[in-house]
Parts: structure tokens; C-alpha cells; sequence
């Protein structure tokens, strides 16, 4: 229940990191002038002490589910056992009050010591605002333990900026049954491939692909996944600098996607149908009406929570390469959870998170915490079979794509999800999806 | 009303440092009297301004700017955000869609709750259980009954294609909500469910105004159904059809819960309404500048209408009242 929840705070921490990046860019840097300026000569000032003569670590966090809920704590507790004179000082709150007061907090230029972060667009502009900590001289020991696909949306320019605690990614969950009856042997490595296994899918009478239409952001995922594959991750991150994602890669990944949609893959009124809900696109895979999903690493907790769940029929593949394309298969399109350091926090609080990503620590995360390992040397404690498969990729991972809907601005992000949605209806042209996402981009 | 006080002698000539004698002096009873007035009418001016008032000012003010709704809104656009919504075809769709609900609502809901209300009228076995059942849906929450019809309009077992199969109707196979040309039309018969026994009940109650009598002289004199429902029901019904047209017009325009429930304005737009834009702009993208805009359209739209509807329609049904305050003054 607590992965459902965690996918379910996920997701929504995918759709709704939502700060107005630009607008507070400019009251966040002007902030964090004077926040450079205060920090400058309050450093060692502006870590208090508790009554005892302990350092206080502010430790924010939205863990408000269990089993972490009570791990957080149990894990603060066992670094002041080793650190006498350190206090942790646990900050709990649910996600989108987390968002709000953070967003407070980031224009009056003041952060928590050590804070919950997605990475992305939110934490680059915090950075910009001279807030953050460069953890990147401080944890270079603790880095090479780490998958690296796992710290790819806290890096910038080179320098990393939060450690990660949780890391997922997106790939194709299938129904092996289903692909065997239609005689699918192998899952398809090519996007052509791919459309085949859907041609086949559809003549045995079996419904391909489950999709939530409704909620637009499953529908994202291919044309991101599609672009990545083709423009690279290089490609995609110059399109995003440059805000122009008119070039001819990104509409080709529309037109791949036109290809998709063409064959007619989702079930009946996908365009109405919700992502978790009883008659929604879990429920769809989950209760073996569909073949296959794209979704992320929650995907097999929320089909046996809203249908009935496969069981050992669930299988996961990348998704498939594109011919010709920049991007290889092993580039992963995923978001996770760190922890940032604010600028000017005691050094116990760099301390103890190199000791709770410790390879020790992570396998307690991972064992009774249900998260995704992020220390290599934890992954051997994972044992959910389902997790494994995506942990795998993972591992194996070239290269990493945060969720576009963390890595944008919220405008930017939301307008994707609409014209890819309007893409899959049949109302907007590859060309109009990226003009569109162009103008927002530009406009922000 | 100032020219009235001038115009008066016993105070225009008063002398200003007037010992305050009597409360005879009209002047000053005037004064007393309208300070009586605004002093029991300050705490509702107060709240009326704060939670009315303040809040379209400051949505004006912030239309203006383009602000993401961090900070204080620097940006000034001027009205760039209000050219943006003439030509955003969203928001066009919104008007043209708006506008197909009130007329469906005035045109089929309301017809169809007055032809219920006189149905349930008359003597009949069951009377005040049908008018309860009626009435039932309107005291649902939007949420409730938004999460009912989506699993009734569901795609693959959903209660509606059963039922129409069983007796052997196509039915939509699960396309109600999930079809663009279907989901408006399907919308409307949710909201029609919703709303209609709640006109149903003000009809109700206007038709128990109307003395019996009047039926009972007319049908000595001959006169058939139809034309009593015509020339004397129906009239005597005018005020209260006035009311239950313009309530069910406002609520089309500010339709948003049960939308944003059952579809989130999709598939593809189709079936969104300006406050689901509305909420699209401020609370997903964060455009607060550009989402305070439509909210004042929306407000402006409302306004000339509520404006016009009392000038023209209402005005007869009001008359009454407001000429009783001016013989009184």
C-alpha cells in the first residue's frame, strides 16, 4: 500500500512540481542576492544549537506514509547514536503543502538545511538563487557507489547538487500471456518492431495498449520517450535551452507516435479513462484486458490495487529504439527523490546524508523502506521481482531523462501533456505539438 | 435623492450650528435615519467588500500582469493577456459550448421541469414520493454524482450500455464520456438529472400560489387544459420561470465540479467550460495573470447578463417592490 502510495504521490509529484519557475526565478535570485549577502557573514552563525550543545539539522522531508514514515525517523536516531553531538530534526509534511511553503521559503531566501527535492527545473532555479550547497567536492567518495542514472537530475554544469534516495523509470509493462497467444516471441527492440507486435496484437483480437486518456501525462510519455529516442538526450536538453523544440526530431516523434496511433492500440474509450480508478488504465492491464502499459516503476502495486494484478504474467521492457535515431534503448526516462543541502548548513548535515546513503543504510531503504536502490551495492536487497526488472534498467542505464513534466516549468510541462493529447485525438498535427510546446516554452 | 434635501426650505435655510433640539428637524432625522441605515448595513458592506469586492479588484488588477503567482506581480502586460483570450480557441470553444448548455438548460431542462412540476401537481397516488425522488439528485454533491455517471457512462460493463443492450439498443459501447462528439451531449443529460428537480421544486411551489379558483372559474367557463395551463398557469408562473431561467443561466456558466470530475474538460477540450480553463491556467500551469483574465471574462459575462435579465425580464417582477419604496419615501 505504501509503493501505491508512493506511486500515487509520484505521479502527482510528476504532474504538479509546480512552482512557477520563471516568475519566482526572478524574486528567488533577487532574494538570493541578499541570501548570498546574509550567508556570507552568518555561516556558522546560522546553525543553532539545542539546549544540550547539539548541532540542530533541519531535516525536511514528505515522507508522511508508511513504512517510511517510520523509518525516517528510526534512521535519524541511529546517526545520533554515532554522533552525539548532532540533533536531527525531523520536518514532516504532505507533498503539496511541501511545494507551498517551499516555494516561500525559496523566495525569501531561506532554505531548511537539508531539504526533499525532485531535481529539475525547481532545483536549477534555487541554485540559480545562490541557495543551494555543491555537494560535489563533499560526497565525490559517496558518488561512485551510486547508479549514476540516479543523480542525473540533481547534476548541473557538472556539479552535484542533492543526493538521491529514490530513483524510478518508465518502461513498457506486458502481459506475457497475451503477447505468447499472439504470437509475440520476443519483446521489440525497434520501434518498428514494436508496431509489428501491435499489428499482431490487434488480429488476435487482444487490445495492444492500456492508456489513460483523461489524464494526458501517460499519453506524454511516449512522445518523450519517441524523442528521446530519435533527438538524444543531448538533443533534448539543447531544445530545451534553446526553448525550440520545432526541429525536425521532435516532430518526427509525433509522427512516429501518429504511426502508433493509427493502428488504433488503446482500448475502448481510452479518451475518457482515468489512470488508478476501477475502469481505469491500471485496472484495464491489471485485469488482463490490455497487453501492455507505458508507465513508471509504480505500475504493478496500482493493477493489482484498481484490477485484480497478473501476477507472474507481468513482464517489462525498454522502450524500443528508433531507426536512425541519436538516443539509444538504454537511455531512461524516470524521476526520483534527494535531498539538497542549503547553502551554509552545518557539515553534520552533509554528514549524515553520506551516512544514509550509506550501501548499509539504502538496504534498510530498500528492504523494509520499499524503495528503489540507489547504492549499487543495495540493489542485491530488492527482492521484488517487479522492481528488480526496472532496477536492472537502471543499472544498466546510459543516460537519464527526468519526467518533462519536473524538468519544464509547470506551463511548459502542462502544455506537452495537452498537445500530445490532442496528438493521440487526432486534433493537433506533429507540427502543431511542437509549435505549441514552442510557444509556452518561449513565453516563459 | 440630494436634490430633494436642497430643494427642501426648512433645511437649506437651517442654521449650520443648530442646537439639536428636537428630533423634528428633518435634516437631521435624514441624517439620524441614514446613519441608522449604514451603521446596520456596515458589517455586511464590510464582508460584501472583503470576500466580493476585493477579490474582482485584485483578479482585475492581477489580469494585467503575467505572473506565476510567486512574489508580487512585476510584469506588467497591459491587456496581453485579454487579446491572448480572444484569439485562444480554447477559450472560444469555451464561449460557443457555454453558450449550447444555456440553451439546452433554458430550452429542454426547463421545459421538461415545468411539465414534471404540473404532472406532480395534481392528485396522484405517490405524489410526494416521486417529488422526493425527483428532487434526490439535486441534493447530491457535483462530486458524487460525477463519480456515479462516469461508472455508468464506463466503457466495456458500464450500467448504460447494459441496460440499453438488454433491451436491445446499441447503446454507445462505453463512448459517452470518452467520444468528442459525444461527451457534450452526454454532459448535458448528467446535469439535466442534476438540476431538474430542483426548477421542478420552484415550480412546485409557484403553482401552490396560484388560487385554485381561477382553474375552477375557467373550467365552468369552458375552458379546456391546455388553455388553462396557457392563459393562466403559465402566466401566473412568469416570475417564478424568470428566476429559475436566470439561476439555471449563471449555473451553465460556472459549470465546473462536475466537469472537472467526470472528464477534466476532455477528450481534447470538448467538453470543457471556461472555469475548467479557468483552473487549467491558475492551479496547473500557473499562470495566474492569464487565468485572472478569463475569471474576469467570466465575471463580465455574467454581469450584463445578470444586468440586462433584471433590466429587461425582470423588471416587471420587481417593479412592484421598488415602487412601494418610492411612495414610501
Amino acid at each position: 500500500m505504501s509503493a501505491s502510495a508512493r506511486a500515487i504521490t509520484s505521479v502527482f509529484g510528476a504532474s504538479s512540481s509546480s512552482l512557477s519557475r520563471r516568475r519566482f526565478l526572478g524574486t528567488a535570485s533577487a532574494a538570493g542576492l541578499g541570501a548570498a549577502g546574509l550567508s556570507a557573514c552568518s555561516d556558522s552563525g546560522s546553525s543553532h544549537t539545542d539546549g544540550q550543545g547539539r548541532t540542530v539539522v533541519e531535516w525536511w522531508n514528505i515522507q508522511t506514509t508508511e513504512p517510511s514514515k517510520s523509518l525516517w525517523p528510526q534512521r535519524a536516531k541511529a546517526f545520533e547514536a554515532a554522533h552525539p553531538d548532532v540533533r536531527i530534526k525531523l520536518v514532516t509534511m504532505e507533498n503539496d503543502a511541501y511545494k507551498s511553503k517551499m516555494t516561500a521559503l525559496t523566495s525569501s531566501g531561506k532554505l531548511p538545511d537539508i531539504y526533499h527535492t525532485w531535481g529539475g527545473g525547481v532545483l536549477e532555479q534555487q541554485i540559480d538563487a545562490g541557495l543551494v550547497e555543491d555537494l560535489t567536492p563533499s560526497i565525490s567518495s559517496l558518488i561512485d557507489t551510486l547508479v549514476p542514472a540516479s543523480v542525473t537530475a540533481y547534476r548541473f554544469d557538472g556539479k552535484t547538487y542533492a543526493v538521491p534516495f529514490d530513483i524510478g523509470a518508465a518502461g513498457f509493462w506486458y502481459n506475457k500471456a497475451l503477447f505468447a497467444r499472439a504470437g509475440i516471441q520476443e519483446p521489440p527492440a525497434t520501434w518498428a518492431d514494436y508496431l509489428d507486435a501491435v499489428r499482431k496484437l490487434k488480429s488476435a483480437g487482444i487490445t495492444p495498449i492500456a492508456l489513460a486518456g483523461k489524464e494526458k501525462w501517460p499519453g506524454m510519455y511516449y512522445w518523450a520517450y519517441l524523442a528521446m529516442r530519435i533527438a538524444g538526450l543531448d538533443g533534448m536538453q539543447a531544445a530545451a535551452d534553446a526553448k525550440d523544440f520545432t526541429g525536425d526530431d521532435f516532430v518526427k516523434a509525433g509522427e512516429h507516435l501518429e504511426e502508433l496511433v493509427a493502428l488504433q492500440p488503446f482500448q475502448k474509450g481510452f479518451l475518457g479513462a482515468a489512470y488508478s480508478t476501477p475502469t481505469g488504465e491500471a485496472a484495464t492491464m491489471g485485469n488482463g484486458k490490455a497487453a501492455m502499459e507505458l508507465m513508471g516503476q509504480w505500475a504493478p502495486v496500482v493493477q493489482a490495487d484498481a484490477g485484480k494484478g497478473i501476477g507472474k504474467d507481468l513482464g517489462f521492457f525498454p522502450f524500443p529504439a528508433v531507426a536512425g535515431g541519436k538516443g539509444a534503448r538504454t537511455d531512461v526516462f524516470g524521476g526520483g527523490g534527494g535531498y539538497a543541502v542549503r547553502k551554509g548548513a552545518p557539515k553534520a548535515a552533509v554528514d549524515f546524508l553520506k551516512f544514509f546513503m550509506s550501501a548499509e543504510s539504502d538496504r534498510v531503504l530498500v528492504s523494509k523502506g520499499s524503495m528503489m536502490p540507489v547504492v549499487k551495492d543495495a540493489t542485491s536487497a530488492l527482492t521484488d521481482p517487479h522492481l528488480k526488472l526496472v532496477s536492472d534498467v537502471l543499472g544498466e542505464a546510459t543516460g537519464f531523462q527526468l519526467y518533462l513534466d519536473q524538468a519544464y516549468p509547470p506551463a511548459v510541462g502542462q502544455e506537452v501533456n495537452d498537445s500530445v493529447a490532442a496528438l493521440i485525438a487526432g486534433s493537433k498535427t506533429p507540427e502543431q505539438v511542437a509549435r505549441a510546446v514552442t510557444q509556452v516554452a518561449k513565453s516563459q | 435623492m440630494a436634490s430633494t434635501y436642497v430643494k427642501d426650505p426648512a433645511a437649506a435655510h437651517a442654521p449650520p450650528q443648530r442646537p439639536e433640539t428636537g428630533a423634528g428637524r428633518p435634516r437631521a432625522r435624514r441624517a439620524v435615519g441614514w446613519l441608522t441605515a449604514f451603521g446596520f448595513t456596515l458589517p455586511a458592506l464590510l464582508l460584501f467588500g472583503v470576500l466580493v469586492l476585493a477579490p474582482i479588484l485584485y483578479a482585475l488588477y492581477v489580469s494585467l500582469f503575467d505572473w506565476g503567482g510567486f512574489g508580487s506581480p512585476t510584469d506588467y502586460v497591459g491587456l496581453d493577456n485579454y487579446s491572448r483570450l480572444l484569439r485562444d480557441p480554447v477559450f472560444i470553444g469555451d464561449l460557443w459550448r457555454g453558450l449550447l448548455l444555456v440553451l439546452f438548460s433554458v430550452g429542454v431542462q426547463l421545459p421538461f421541469a415545468l411539465a414534471m412540476a404540473v404532472l406532480l401537481n395534481q392528485r396522484l397516488r405517490g405524489r410526494a414520493v416521486y417529488r422526493t425522488l425527483f428532487f434526490a439528485p439535486y441534493v447530491l454533491s457535483e462530486v458524487i454524482t460525477g463519480v456515479l455517471f462516469s461508472m455508468i457512462f464506463a466503457p466495456e460493463d458500464g450500467l448504460a450500455d447494459n441496460v440499453l443492450g438488454s433491451v436491445g439498443l446499441d447503446g454507445l459501447g462505453g463512448l459517452w464520456f470518452a467520444d468528442q462528439d459525444h461527451v457534450l451531449p452526454t454532459l448535458f443529460l448528467v446535469m439535466t438529472w442534476k438540476y431538474f428537480g430542483f426548477h421542478m421544486m420552484l415550480y412546485l411551489a409557484g403553482l401552490q400560489g396560484i388560487p385554485a379558483e381561477l382553474h375552477e372559474a375557467a373550467r365552468i367557463d369552458g375552458a379546456g387544459p391546455w388553455q388553462r395551463f396557457r392563459h393562466i398557469t403559465l402566466p401566473l408562473l412568469g416570475p417564478t420561470i424568470r428566476i429559475s431561467v436566470f439561476l439555471s443561466v449563471i449555473g451553465a456558466i460556472q459549470l465546473f465540479d462536475l466537469v472537472w470530475v467526470v472528464t477534466q474538460g476532455g477528450p481534447d477540450h470538448h467538453s470543457e467550460t471556461m472555469a475548467v480553463t479557468m483552473f487549467q491556467y491558475g492551479f496547473k500551469r500557473f499562470e495566474i495573470g492569464y487565468a485572472s483574465a478569463i475569471s474576469i471574462g467570466m465575471f463580465f459575462i455574467s454581469l450584463v447578463f445578470a444586468l440586462v435579465y433584471q433590466r429587461s425580464v425582470l423588471r416587471r417582477d420587481t417593479e412592484g417592490a421598488l415602487t412601494t419604496m418610492r411612495a414610501s419615501r
